[in-house]
């Protein structure tokens, strides 16, 4: 289960993250993040709510971090610790700039 | 050791994760380690539905316990798909920028660098793959 909410404000799209982004949840953030990021200059995902991240969450954020990576700027933040200990295992901790 | 069998299906990622975090649970396992163990059993069981009976669907089994002191859970896959051995598929990069980091070959990563132990076989037609790691 994945909740997730978008607000989207002069060229800002915050995103709030409330569950667990795993294989069964990730194309579902992957096609709202879709729909909005074109012309975003500023992406935020807030995970204060997140309690579990899979390879098929960390996919999407690398796939949006790339996006931004061209066009603004991408920021992660109120990473849980277990949520920061996967980040940590699989490099993303030194990829994504967290907050 | 518990044992369930169930279609290898996507669908079917939470039944596999309430059995195994059942056992945790009822074994007074950390949310960290439980959490550490979920991304194993994910990593693992999405790959026998993704790819072992493709394009068809066929069965898994899946046995675990814990046990011993200090206490260690074992978790055991079992699909009669193609062999397949993930300990041979080579790690990732993982210090590499954004921008040069491929989409895939995460996941068998992450479970290799989580848990204690993880070994392979193939017997009788059977891919078999063990998870260990204290808890």
């Amino acid at each position: 289960m994945l909740d997730i909410k978008k607000t989207l404000e002069a060229g800002s799209l915050n995103v709030v993250l409330d569950g667990r982004l795993d294989t069964t949840t990730a194309p579902e953030l992957e096609q709202q993040i879709k729909e909005d990021i074109e012309g975003v200059k500023e992406l935020t995902f807030d995970m204060e709510k997140l309690d579990y991240i899979s390879s098929a969450g960390l996919r999407v954020l690398l796939s949006c971090q790339k996006i931004m990576s061209k066009q603004g700027n991408m920021v992660v933040k109120n990473v849980s610790e277990e949520v920061m200990e996967i980040f940590e295992v699989t490099g993303f901790s030194d990829i994504l700039t967290i907050e | 050791m518990k044992e369930l069998s169930i279609e290898a299906k996507v669908n079917n990622l939470n039944k596999v994760l309430g059995f195994v975090t059942g056992i945790l649970e009822e074994a007074g396992c950390s949310m960290k380690l439980q959490m550490q163990i979920e991304v194993a059993v994910e990593e693992i069981f999405v790959n026998i539905a993704h790819y072992a009976y493709t394009p068809n669907v066929g069965g898994a089994t899946i046995l675990a316990e814990v046990a011993g002191d200090p206490q260690t859970l074992t978790v055991v896959f079992k699909d009669q798909g193609i062999p397949f051995n993930p300990l041979l598929k080579e790690d990732p990069d993982v210090e590499a920028k954004a921008a040069d980091r491929s989409i895939g070959g995460l996941g068998i990563y992450m479970v290799k660098k989580s848990m204690d132990d993880m070994r392979y076989e193939r017997t009788d037609g059977y891919n078999i793959l063990t998870l260990v790691k204290k808890i």
